[in-house]
């Protein structure tokens, strides 16, 4: 049984129907990564689970509990936690006040999550007072992961996390990703950088036409020879 | 020596202190002109004129308490009057929000069609007043009128400038400097705050981080009520109130928010000083300043202007347009988009 | 076939007929000829705001310059103002403009160069200077000719016809540097740069007394009908006088009406049948393609600048047509009366309410809301007797209301405004349509 599961989803925009019949799941403490090529409705499936988009069928359920019903806010307040692709972050407002937003739902005092996110980019620590606008990309987004965090959610997604930074940058992202998911979270994100987020993943989910094609251990889909010349740009 | 003091003395009189007070008055509307940009994300056309309604609040309310006899002379009776006018203008102004600003909100109206419907807001409160408080000019301006009149200041310090300093002036410096202070502290230290500049940076991660966007508008339209009060107050007590002074007000106000960034409350504030001290330093007569500093026979003889005084609030306008060409984004706008 | 803008147009003209029979004919005429004056700078706004998508809130600018065209072509020349004070006027203006030339060069020359900037302000500083030691003595003298009745250069005293035609030349020349500025920005900054603009104008015609007279007024403009005195010797009117049971003084006034409206109606026809060519044209089709989506025009590789550019010239242009004719047929310059509630945001209400984007639309709202803001007034005298019937004529809100029923028709204008923004955003004719849609994600 896993924490988060999205079943049978069907919808989409108006009358164009992005997602026929999609399926992904994650359970505690594994990560599991949407690829498929442009267009296959993978950032929809992710905004379907969050609950911005009106679906037609299909169910979504968080730890058993039937949560399809649910607006954004009250998914978040139920423990989710998302990043969106762009505009992640308040750019005129400080690091800190960034982490603060993130734990307006919480009651409780923040100052031991702020603590967790910290110890985990230590990069973030050194500029706390500073313009998130100011900030690099990589940093942006380990502020946006950061700010996500701070709710101590169980199940943390991601859209596209490594859009527009350096190969560096993004190992060192993958590797907190994976830091993180160890601690227990559940971690479902789209990646575009498909062949190197099956090498973190515990499952990968390809999507076609907002359908599911393929779905498996990121390796064995990294191994099968099929994935690899369709969607991973036949890089050997 | 005297030649300096006199010197010295007469910019303070005419130049320096009315500068601050205007900036102040300015920077009461300019503030609300960019919050109301900020959070609402338009330019709100009706603003002067709320000013102006929340003015007409004041003194209705003033002259029933002048009747009851209510008084905290040497002060203005309007100073608690204001207090009184804050609820009822913060109802006028929450009151056309749910009516009309939330039905574009939820339609995901331009921002073309926000000014439009402020300028019909504008319309309508424009008539409103006139009807209710009619055309004239009203003083409500009660208690000292100054606090140090020229004859004192020339028999305490045996200058011939005198330093006037009116009541109404310092009023305007010391509450704006109590009003900036507690909405920066509002913006910067509280939950409250922080959500409000928050959903005016980034509003659909607001959202996402569980701002409720009711609230905001809420306190936003409160705070605005709060600062139109006292800008409306403190400007009519110090210039006299008439109701189409302060359409006069809204080019200077638009100018200050958008020099300093619009959206940016600290930017508001500087923007208030720069279209106020550019308007008075280019129509300042530098004549009298002159004549005492140079030497008896450099002393001008024209009125030393650069600019003829009915060139007044063109010279604000001319810095909004000046402004929008170089820099839009203003001295302290973002400068994504 | 959509018969409601025929049905609305019909329901427009028993109106201005009621107005003729139940006021008098002399004020249905007079409204009519407002309404054809506002129909001609609402359609300018209309190309603007509804084919071009662009927020210029700087109508009240056009109209004035447009204004200012009728006295510096018809009105009569000043000759001891140009003996007086034209020189140092013209050689002012070389200077102005030797000093801008200068600092353009400059500017060009030293490109890159650390000092530019500081040369450039230099050159600008004393080239003002010195233009204001020429220009104060010579405004001085001319504003001191005969300033009772003169006191300025005057016009060049050609026919007043021609100068509709110089008004939109004018207004067009104002707006071509105008929208080279501000045809780039984003419409809340277009919105405040072109109501700042056209504040700007304002206060310079205001002030600057030697152009036209500022605050004091050029009245007695030559006009293109005769005049009622002359009418009321005239024969036939006299004739017609007594054939319709009218006052002779009464009939020359509304012959003369009667003219003017012949006159508007004509160049309103003119404009608007150019327009609906244009509309029709590739260019109509490519304007409204990029109000419509922006992004995908540039996308397209349409130069959108250049086409808002035009367009805000063009509408500028009809706009001081307009407001030329406004000024002919008051036969006299006020400048006081250019205030942005009348000349802006009641010509803006005109095309909204029409239905912006559509030609037929903005005429029709011109007449809609240049009848009501003549009506508000008596409408708003009837509601302060109802009330003063209602509760006693010395109740505080009847007096209110007596004192303040001219400034009720704000409160119904901007009612108006709000309502159709409201409920019915596309106006009362809505434009047509588009043959098909493209279906966009």
């Amino acid at each position: 049984m896993s924490l988060i599961k999205a079943e049978g989803l069907v919808g989409g925009y108006g009358n164009v129907k992005v997602l026929n019949d999609c399926t992904v799941e994650v359970d505690r403490g594994k990560i599991a990564v949407i690829v498929g090529p442009n267009g296959a409705g993978k950032s929809t499936a992710m905004k379907a689970v969050l609950g911005l988009l009106k679906l037609d069928s299909g169910t979504v359920t968080l730890d058993g509990r039937d949560i399809t019903k649910l607006p954004p806010q009250d998914r978040i307040r139920a423990g989710m936690a998302f990043v969106p692709q762009t505009e992640n972050i308040f750019p005129s407002m400080s690091v800190f006040e960034n982490l603060q937003m993130g734990a307006l739902l919480r009651k409780d005092p923040i100052a031991a999550a702020a603590d967790e996110i910290f110890s985990l980019f230590p990069i973030l620590s050194d500029k706390r007072s500073q313009q998130a606008g100011q900030l690099s990309g990589g940093q942006r987004q380990q502020l946006a992961v950061g700010r996500a965090l701070m709710t101590r959610p169980s199940v943390l997604l991601l859209d596209e996390p490594t859009a527009g930074v350096s190969p560096n940058v993004m190992d060192e992202l993958f590797a907190k990703i994976t830091e993180i998911a160890a601690q227990g979270l559940a971690v479902l994100m789209v990646e575009q950088n498909a062949a190197l987020a099956l090498e973190i993943a515990d499952t990968g989910f390809v999507l076609v036409e907002g359908a599911n094609r393929f779905t498996g251990s990121g390796s064995d889909l990294l191994n099968d020879p099929d994935t690899r010349r369709s969607f991973l740009g036949g890089r050997p | 020596m005297t030649d300096i003091l006199n010197a010295f003395s007469h910019i303070t009189s005419l130049l320096v202190i009315p500068g601050l007070a205007y900036a102040s008055q300015l920077a009461f509307g300019a503030l609300g002109v960019t919050l109301i940009f900020g959070v609402l994300r338009f330019s709100n056309f009706a603003h002067a004129e709320g000013m102006s309604l929340a003015t007409m609040f004041c003194i209705l309310i003033t002259v029933w308490l002048q009747g009851a006899s209510v008084s905290i002379a040497p002060l203005p009776t309007a100073l608690i009057a204001m207090f009184l006018a804050i609820p009822l203008v913060a109802l006028v102004f929450i009151g056309t929000d749910r009516a009309l600003y939330k039905h574009f909100r939820a339609i995901n109206a331009k921002p073309e069609v926000f000014m439009i419907v402020s300028a019909g807001i504008m319309l309508i409160s424009n008539g409103v007043i006139r009807v209710v408080i009619g055309p004239e000019g009203q003083s409500f301006a009660d208690g000292e009128r100054f606090i140090l009149t020229a004859r004192e200041f020339r028999e305490w310090t045996g200058l011939t400038e005198a330093l006037v300093l009116k009541t109404s002036q310092l009023l305007s410096i010391v509450l704006a400097l109590i009003a900036g202070g507690l909405l920066f502290w509002f913006l910067n230290r509280t939950q409250m705050g922080r959500s409000m500049r928050a959903y005016s940076d980034n509003r659909n991660l607001a959202l996402l981080s569980g701002v409720d966007p009711n609230k905001i508008v809420w306190v936003t339209w409160i705070l605005v009520a709060v600062l139109s009060v006292m800008g409306g107050v403190l400007f009519g007590l110090d210039k006299g109130y008439r109701p189409f002074v302060f359409q006069q007000m809204l080019l200077p106000m638009f100018a200050a928010a958008v020099v300093g960034g619009l959206g940016s409350p600290v930017g508001a504030v500087v923007g208030s000083m720069v279209v106020a001290f550019s308007e008075l330093l280019l129509t300042f007569a530098w004549k009298k300043f002159l004549a005492y500093l140079l030497p008896t026979g450099l002393a001008p003889e024209s009125l030393m202007q650069i600019l003829a005084t009915e060139y007044k609030f063109a010279i604000s306008f001319l810095i909004l347009v000046i402004v929008l060409l170089i820099k839009p984004t203003g001295l302290f706008g973002r400068a994504t988009k | 076939m959509n018969i409601r803008p025929g049905v609305l147009y019909a329901a427009m003209a028993v109106l201005l007929l009621l107005v003729g029979f139940i006021q008098s004919w002399q004020l249905a005429l007079t409204i009519i000829n407002l309404c054809l004056i506002s129909s001609i700078m609402s359609l300018g706004v209309n190309l603007q705001w509804g084919v071009a998508g662009m927020f210029n809130v700087g109508t009240m600018g056009s109209a004035a310059v447009g204004g200012l065209a009728v006295v510096l072509i018809s009105a009569s020349p000043v000759p001891e103002a140009w003996d007086a004070g034209g020189m140092g006027v013209l050689f002012s203006g070389c200077m102005l403009v030797l000093t801008i030339a200068l600092a353009l060069w400059v500017s060009k020359l030293m490109d890159g160069h650390r000092m530019k900037l500081w040369l450039i302000v230099m050159i600008l500083l004393v080239g003002l200077t010195l233009t204001r030691m020429v220009f104060l003595p010579a405004t001085a003298a001319i504003e001191s000719v005969d300033a009772a009745s003169t006191g300025y250069l005057g016009g060049l005293g050609l026919p007043v016809a021609l100068s509709w035609l110089a008004g939109g030349l004018f207004a067009a020349l104002v707006a071509w540097p105008v929208g080279r500025l501000v045809s780039g920005l984003r419409s809340d900054y277009l919105a405040v740069a072109t109501f700042g603009i056209s504040e700007i104008i304002l206060a310079v015609l205001r002030n600057e007394e030697w152009v036209a007279r500022g605050v004091k007024n050029v009245t007695r403009l030559p006009r293109p009908v005769p005049f009622e005195a002359e009418l009321q010797a005239v024969e036939w009117a006299q004739n017609l006088a007594v054939w319709s049971g009218l006052p002779i003084r009464e009939m020359a006034s509304i012959l003369v009406k009667l003219a003017y409206a012949g006159w508007f109606l004509g160049v309103l026809l003119i404009i608007y049948c150019l327009l609906q060519r244009l509309q029709r044209a590739p260019w109509g089709r490519m304007m409204r393609a990029i109000r419509d989506d922006e992004e995908a025009a540039r996308a397209m590789g349409k130069d959108v600048g250049r086409r808002h550019l035009q367009a805000f010239v063009i509408g500028s242009a009809i706009v001081g047509i307009g407001g030329a004719m406004l000024v002919t047929l008051d036969s006299q310059f006020t400048v006081t009366g250019y205030q942005p509630l009348r000349f802006t945001f009641l010509i803006w209400l005109m095309v909204i309410i029409g239905g912006s984007g559509n030609h037929r639309g903005a005429i029709f709202g011109s007449f809609l809301i240049w009848f009501l803001w003549v009506q508000a007034e008596t409408f708003g005298h009837s509601l302060a007797w109802a009330v003063g019937v209602l509760l006693t004529p010395e109740n505080a809100i009847s007096v209110a209301l007596q004192e303040g029923a001219a400034q009720l028709r704000y409160v119904v204008m901007g009612s108006i405004l709000v309502l159709v923004m409201r409920f019915a955003p596309r106006g009362l004719i809505p434009e047509e349509q588009k043959e098909f849609t493209l279906d966009k994600r």
